[in-house]
């Protein structure tokens, strides 16, 4: 409920105040320019020629924006969805993450649709991890052998011991 | 022209892409001639920034030549050589205004916690970055400055994010002459914020890591003290210890959300249950003296994290934050680089050309052969 008080004639108003009590000085050169709200002089508007998602924490879009990567597919439906939520909520922030995941998925799929096949063993930058830490690469490489090794060995077991059963 | 290109957690390429192009009239185009990765680029790297888009290209810290200015641009001309603030700033909101560039209203429409950054995600502005051959700047008239004659290229792209950002972490932590300073964490920011401590009159500055190489790297460059983390038992008594019982005078958290040497932190982190582990500020937090001052320049995420903040209010503890505001910072600190009191360059470990991007990450990621800083060069300059 709006209360239309005139705060200025509540007893003790701003009597102690103190101008040098600024703690993100020198940080912030206040000017009480923030009670203004956004009621700023403002640029001209980057035209909107991309899908843009807008934090619902906000009016209209910012003068300016990236127009990098706007959202499709599954991930960008899902990116979608969360910006239907504010920065204050799980629900934002989750799918996003999610939509992060799936997109990796999707530029896989994108790779392989054009025909790419992408170096994965490039793209993680393992030539330089085996050129300046080999011991470390053979310890990776002995452990995933290890891993896999136990898998088919314990894949095979099963496989043995249920042929033997059905017998 | 030739960018990285992001493909998933721990996975970049180079690859073509279209030429950016002037969108606003107060866009610039820079031709980048280095660019560096940044400790915070990792954040994106591992995955740990929600919506970072397969196909983003990163890289907020950049030098370069102007190449074509908007109908509206000013202040620099085609042919100068810029360096860039990451803030994508407009100068004219209320934040502006104050000065603080690091939150201006109208670069991101994607988040209003954090302004327009490049090359940091959709959460921040989706913004195309430097680690290409060309990048869109936009309002021109405000971030990009034009490079001060004889200043060495490789000072300058560090005045776009590490010195200003080791600079207000210790500018923001109130240091009183005679304190003592901790800083966790002694990467780039972190060996840059112990350096610049001393411009406010400390007595001791501390530094702690559990990379020995870089402790090394910190001592002799910040001239402090360094100590390795995995020596001690409980960092906190450590620094207790260390202070006569009292805690530090401030804490400086340059570390951010991927701190290790906290278990609980780092398994939480990892499962992404929070925004990474806090470690660094749990610590600082509980390494402070009463009524002291925590100032934070380490990167989040920005859902949630665990941190002590009981201790926060029952401390009686200042906690001070934020991007740097590179702008406002700017002509003190190329007076420090002109005059010979900080000469950034010398961070630099790694020079390695553009197209080798993919085992650039790796290097600074993994820490291998010694790294501290990585610039990448585009190979046609």
């Amino acid at each position: 409920m709006k209360n239309n008080i005139d705060f200025k004639n509540i007893p003790g108003w701003g009597m102690d105040a103190d101008p040098e009590n600024e703690p993100t000085y020198p940080m912030k050169n206040y000017t009480g320019d923030d009670h203004n709200r956004i009621n700023y002089e403002r640029a001209s508007q980057q035209p909107i020629n991309v899908e843009i998602l807008q934090s619902t924490e906000r009016p209209s879009p910012p003068v300016v924006f990236g127009t990098s990567v706007p959202p499709t597919g599954l991930s960008g439906k899902i990116r979608r969805y969360a910006f239907q939520h504010s920065e204050d909520r799980y629900r934002h922030w989750i799918p996003l993450i999610l939509a992060d995941r799936i997109n990796m998925v999707e530029g896989v799929i994108d790779d392989l649709k054009n025909g790419y096949i992408p170096d994965v063993f490039a793209e993680r930058g393992w030539k330089a991890e085996m050129k300046y830490n080999p011991k470390g690469v053979a310890i990776k490489v002995l452990a995933m052998a290890t891993v896999c090794t136990l898998v088919w060995w314990s894949i095979k077991n099963k496989a043995k011991s249920k042929s033997f059963f059905n017998v | 022209m030739l960018a990285i290109n992001y493909r998933g957690p721990y996975r970049v390429r180079i690859s073509e892409k279209p030429m950016p192009k002037i969108l606003h009239p107060e866009d610039a185009i820079v031709r980048v001639t280095r660019s560096c990765i940044c400790g915070s680029d990792l954040h994106l790297y591992h995955g740990m920034v929600p919506d970072t888009r397969v196909g983003s290209t990163f890289g907020h810290e950049f030098v370069g030549i102007v190449e074509e200015i908007g109908s509206l641009v000013t202040e620099i001309k085609v042919g100068d050589q810029v360096l860039v603030p990451f803030n994508i700033a407009c100068g004219r909101c209320n934040f502006c205004k104050q000065g603080l560039f690091g939150n201006c209203h109208e670069s991101n429409p994607m988040a209003t916690a954090v302004g327009g950054i490049f090359g940091y995600s959709h959460t921040a502005g989706g913004f195309d970055g430097g680690q290409a051959e060309y990048v869109r700047v936009p309002y021109a008239n405000v971030g990009p400055t034009v490079i001060p004659a004889g200043m060495d290229p490789d000072d300058a792209v560090l005045l776009t994010d590490v010195v200003p950002t080791g600079y207000q972490a210790a500018e923001m932590a109130g240091i009183k002459e005679g304190d003592t300073v901790v800083v966790f964490g002694a990467g780039p920011i972190g060996i840059m914020a112990a350096r610049c401590a001393w411009f406010f009159g400390p007595s001791r500055v501390i530094i702690i890591d559990h990379i020995d190489y870089r402790l090394e790297f910190a001592k002799n460059y910040a001239k402090c003290e360094a100590y390795n983390f995995k020596s001690m038992k409980d960092p906190v008594v450590f620094m207790k210890k260390t202070t006569d019982w009292y805690g530090a005078d401030v804490c400086i958290d340059c570390v951010g959300c991927e701190a290790v040497g906290n278990t609980l932190q780092t398994l939480t982190g990892r499962a992404l249950v929070q925004a990474g582990s806090a470690t660094a500020l749990q610590w600082a937090i509980n390494s402070v003296k009463k009524g002291g001052i925590v100032s934070i320049v380490g990167v989040y995420g920005p859902p949630f994290n665990y941190v002590p903040i009981g201790n926060v209010l029952n401390k009686g503890i200042t906690i001070r934050a934020n991007q740097a505001s590179v702008k406002r910072l700017l002509p003190r600190l190329i007076d420090h680089v002109q005059s010979g009191r900080l000469k950034p360059s010398e961070l630099i470990t790694h020079r390695i050309p553009l197209e080798e991007a993919a085992d650039a990450y790796r290097i600074f990621s993994s820490k291998l052969d010694n790294c501290i800083k990585t610039v990448l060069i585009p190979s046609t300059k």
